[in-house]
């Protein structure tokens, strides 16, 4: 069977990554290089790379990152901030991203989804999504968890699907930051309404909060950035203790 | 050399990458005297079977492939592995190359338990069914990475490895004679893919 997923994800700015690095005492593994290799030899599942620069000069570094880890690190790799047109997907895929993952962009323009399943196909489409609760109602936020768009995320989800998004990161607002367990209740809702992969993100803590999370079966891979960053939790360590709740993941 | 076979169809990037990274002389082409003259051919591919078969025959390559499979090792990854076939119902009925013996069949239809998703996408453990120097280096049971609707079947002569997704044992890797194909992407399987691509460049 298929093995649940674990995946370190580097916000990427001016060629650095960003948010809750404790890397700095070995090498200097706040280099998304360095990093990606670190996190590919203690059994990360995938990457995510999300690109949080504005300029111009700042994106043509990301590029470059990109190319090198894709160069040298032969597990999935998904690309995602600013990705709004189908020649960003054409730049960061021709530079070794395997999946593309759209928010904002899917906010402002939403026929990029479907436009570019058709082109790439439906695996390479990740759509990702902050969602809160706001008057009990899930609702799709924009710029970064800042703006309420007013949306139903679950109506959102289901529209990205049938539109040919293949894969679903959704980031409880809710439970982001607060380190005290994935939003499992957002995230049963959206498993029982659609039939791609989902992977879950906000919240994790620590061990058991992956061993919580994938006792639901719907989902199928959990998301992380600072509790891997910070060495809190290693890759490992995690792994190994899965395997011993009997949670199937690769080795 | 090893040819990657380029004909319009998905990312190389990675898969030369991979042949770089691992010191091996890697050229894309479509070229079909680079195709003679390389020791062994890899024949990629992701997207819709139809379209794929299409865009390959349009590149007037196909009789040289069929020619040099007979020559020399020959791998098929992913939707690569699925052309090697003799046809697909993929949206259709398409004919494939006729290479190895088998059907290309939708995984939906086959799987018992329908809350299973398809694409059938992650990382899967591989079960070796019949050794072979392709696995020179690999572990029984290692994972590697499937992205794909459609699985191979009615090949049991040729399957030299599967992995379970619920009640199907799904068409992992397959040989017949110098040809060899696999369903996952070893060039995006970590280490244990590299290791099958090392296994493959030594085939001759």
């Amino acid at each position: 069977m298929l093995a649940k997923r674990i995946i370190p994800c580097l916000d990427v700015r001016n060629g650095r990554v960003v948010k809750g690095t404790n890397f700095e005492g070995l090498r200097d593994m706040a280099d998304p290089v360095d990093m990606a290799r670190f996190y590919n030899e203690s059994g990360a599942d995938e990457l995510v790379f999300y690109d949080i620069t504005a300029s111009a000069e700042g994106r043509g570094l990301f590029t470059d990152i990109l190319r090198r880890v894709a160069s040298e690190i032969f597990i999935p790799l998904t690309v995602g901030g600013g990705i709004r047109t189908l020649d960003d997907f054409d730049r960061v895929l021709k530079c070794g991203a395997d999946k593309v993952s759209v928010n904002s962009g899917a906010i402002a323009d939403p026929k990029i989804i479907s436009a570019a399943a058709k082109k790439y196909g439906d695996q390479c489409v990740v759509l990702s999504m902050d969602v809160k609760r706001v008057d009990g109602q899930f609702r799709l936020f924009a710029k970064g968890g800042r703006e309420n768009t007013g949306i139903d995320a679950m109506a959102w989800a289901v529209r990205g699907v049938s539109d040919g998004a293949g894969e679903i990161v959704l980031n409880s607002i809710d439970t982001d930051g607060v380190k005290t367990g994935f939003d499992l209740e957002m995230l049963d809702t959206l498993a029982s309404l659609v039939k791609v992969p989902i992977i879950a993100s906000g919240g994790a803590g620590n061990m058991s909060h992956f061993a919580e999370l994938f006792t639901h079966p719907g989902i199928d891979a959990g998301l992380a950035a600072s509790i891997f960053h910070t060495k809190q939790v290693d890759i490992k360590d995690l792994k190994r203790f899965l395997r011993s709740r009997g949670v199937e993941v690769r080795f | 050399m090893i040819a990657i076979v380029d004909y319009g169809v998905g990312n190389l990037f990675s898969l030369s990458s991979s042949l770089k990274a691992l010191g091996l002389e890697a050229e894309v082409t479509r070229d079909a005297s680079r195709l003679r003259q390389a020791a062994q051919i890899i024949l990629p591919g992701v997207g819709a079977f139809g379209d794929a078969k299409a865009k390959l025959d349009a590149t007037g390559l196909t009789p040289v492939l069929l020619e040099e499979a007979e020559r020399k090792p020959f791998l098929g990854i992913c939707l690569g592995m699925q052309l090697l076939f003799d046809k697909s119902f993929e949206y259709g009925q398409h004919p494939g190359l006729g290479l190895v013996p088998g059907q290309v069949a939708d995984l939906r239809d086959d799987l018992a338990d329908k809350t299973l998703k398809v694409p059938h996408m992650g990382w899967n453990s591989l079960e070796i069914r019949r050794g072979d120097p392709l696995f020179k280096y690999f572990k029984d049971g290692e994972y590697v990475y499937y992205v794909h609707s459609f699985y191979a079947k009615d090949c049991e002569a040729s399957v030299l490895a599967v992995s379970q997704y619920g009640n199907v044992a799904v068409t992992g890797v397959v040989r017949r004679g110098n040809v060899w194909g696999t369903q996952f992407h070893p060039e995006k399987s970590g280490d244990a893919g590299l290791r099958l691509l090392r296994a493959f460049s030594e085939l001759q």
